[in-house]
């Protein structure tokens, strides 16, 4: 079975968000940037099914500039078999699914796995726009991914509760926990990492639909007022009379 | 030319997303000199649909398939798309949540239209643009994003908009078939297992919310959050340290990769307000820290604070809760 595993390359959680100085891009600057983390639960379970089968391949796609290169090399030592990396700086979720689902129409992938969303731009948007460019199922939000044969059973988170899922490759599943331990790259698979290849290839040139006019940090809070704990009910009565919100 | 909204219904009721969706898209139709139609999806009565004027819809579309009881993405889109076609609409309006999401962005790619998802406020119409703010980078930035095209999708998160409520209103509930064949269920649920809801509340659609992290210590002391959350009606959450160890299911984890939420006011109890905790929480309109340590980087986050224990505070809430009825 073949799974494409889509990543998304992020800065850190622990990053602090400032942005160019005419607020239109994200200050690369000295950031860390990590495998999205929800893209991590997609990755590890592929490798999983792919381990559980005995056969099989796991591709991992990226869409980005050369500086994503060192992410998608993480994803090879975590256990992935080979990469392709869209040569272009994500536009916006249209671009990015219409790049995805291109290099899916060439390999004939049977699973297409992805975080629910990046922790970046929390689209929420790419899995579906994926499985609807290629006219096949996405279950979205995932948080169970089981493979028998070409049929799969996922769990799809819903508010309040989960729907039982059965669908047959090809479809996309967007993946979150618990879905699995994400794993962490060992030694072997760091030294294998470095020579599985690593395909480039350039972009389609479909346009996007959105574009960012400004980006802004939202307003600061005026400042903690403190209750003493000994008073602990005057809290209360400040929430009811002065927030209004009990 | 029409605004379209997608309503989303569970046991007959309306969502209360749902209600703030209505209200959004029919403030939109206004902007735009036309009115606001609604598509029904979920289990709804005709007298709470019609109910919906009351939000400025005035008419509401409703299949009254019973497979659409449940959630399918196949068949929602192509319902969605079908009343999209028949109302000539080029704007349509839904849910930030788990159905809008899946949903609005199968559409956007068969209606070509553009998308914005989490959006917190109406949009900006000057000068033949249209502009929508959302959050970005989980909740630690927004993002004024203009949206290309003819046709436009909205997303709205939660308890980001005022649902309107103009008492007497009724919209005119008009049955609706999008012909809909087995296809369109191909990924229809073989089984739908709803939580265990303790407080009756759903965090997601929650706009009280009371939270507990590592500072609580174990499960066993959690009756100290359930009191107070039952007291004053809110929902309970956790932070990710305490879905981890399983103290909590992961459902209420509140954080950058679990559940965002923005409720009208947030109590952390026993939370230390790591970046990644507030990633989740800071667009919550009162944020009410309770905390020992009080180098606790939340309390530079919060409205209101006690430094103290959450075993001897907690308790004298709910008590302060009770006495004031």
């Amino acid at each position: 079975m073949k799974f494409l595993v889509c990543i998304s390359n992020v800065p850190d959680t622990t990053t602090k968000i400032t942005f160019t100085p005419d607020n239109k891009e994200f200050n690369k600057a000295g950031v860390q940037f990590v495998i999205n983390p929800w893209d991590e639960y997609a990755l590890t379970r592929a490798i999983e099914l792919k381990e559980a089968q005995g056969s099989g391949t796991v591709t991992v796609l990226n869409v980005g500039e050369a500086d994503t290169e060192p992410n998608i090399r993480k994803a090879l030592a975590i256990g992935a078999d080979d990469a392709i990396r869209v040569n272009a700086a994500p536009k916006d979720a249209f671009f990015v699914a219409q790049q995805i689902a291109s290099v899916a129409k060439e390999g004939g992938y049977d699973v297409i796995l992805m975080g629910k969303e990046s922790i970046d731009y929390n689209g929420f948007q790419v899995h579906g726009m994926v499985g609807e460019l290629l006219g096949i199922p996405t279950v979205a939000p995932a948080m169970k991914l089981d493979m028998s044969g070409n049929t799969a059973t996922l769990e799809r988170e819903i508010e309040g509760g989960k729907e039982i899922v059965e669908v047959n490759t090809p479809f996309v599943a967007s993946c979150q926990q618990p879905m699995c331990e994400p794993r962490i790259p060992n030694m072997r698979g760091i030294m294998t990492a470095r020579t599985k290849p690593l395909k480039v290839v350039e972009p389609t040139t479909d346009a996007p639909r959105t574009v960012v006019a400004e980006y802004a940090l939202p307003p600061k809070k005026q400042g903690v007022k403190l209750i003493p704990a000994e008073n602990a009910g005057e809290l209360i009565k400040l929430l009811r009379n002065e927030a209004k919100v009990i | 030319m029409s605004v379209l909204v997608v309503v989303e219904c569970d046991g007959g009721e309306v969502k209360k997303s749902s209600l703030e969706v209505a209200s959004y898209g029919s403030q939109v139709a206004q902007l735009l000199g036309t009115t606001a139609t609604a598509v029904a999806v979920g289990e709804a009565t005709e007298a709470n649909l019609a109910k919906l004027g009351e939000q400025g819809i005035s008419k509401v579309l409703y299949d009254a398939e019973p497979r659409l009881k449940d959630f399918v993405n196949g068949a929602y889109t192509k319902l969605i798309a079908a009343a999209a076609q028949q109302e000539d609409a080029k704007v349509l309006v839904l849910a930030n949540s788990n159905i809008g999401a899946s949903v609005g962005s199968r559409l956007s790619v068969r209606l070509q239209a553009s998308l914005a998802t989490n959006v917190v406020e109406l949009p900006k119409t000057d000068g033949g643009s249209f502009t929508v703010k959302r959050g970005a980078f989980s909740g630690k930035a927004l993002a004024d994003v203009k949206l290309e095209g003819e046709r436009k999708i909205i997303a709205v998160k939660k308890n980001s908009i005022e649902a309107l409520h103009e008492a007497g209103k009724t919209a005119q509930v008009e049955s609706f078939s999008a012909q809909l064949s087995d296809a369109d269920f191909t990924d229809a649920p073989k089984q739908v297992v709803m939580q265990d809801q303790a407080g009756g509340i759903l965090l997601p659609e929650a706009d009280k919310v009371v939270s507990g992290g590592r500072g609580m210590k174990g499960p066993e002391n959690w009756h100290l959050i359930e009191d107070l959350a039952k007291a004053i009606g809110a929902a309970t959450a956790c932070s990710k340290p305490v879905s981890d160890v399983d103290w909590r299911p992961h459902h209420e984890h509140v954080g950058q990769t679990g559940i965002t939420v923005s409720p009208n006011l947030y109590i952390a109890c026993g939370i230390s307000g790591a970046i990644q905790h507030l990633a989740g929480v800071n667009s919550s309109k009162v944020i009410v820290v309770i905390n020992k340590d009080p180098e606790a980087p939340f309390f530079k986050a919060a409205d209101y604070g006690i430094v103290g224990d959450v075993f001897d505070v907690l308790p004298k809430l709910t008590q302060a809760v009770k006495e004031l009825g």
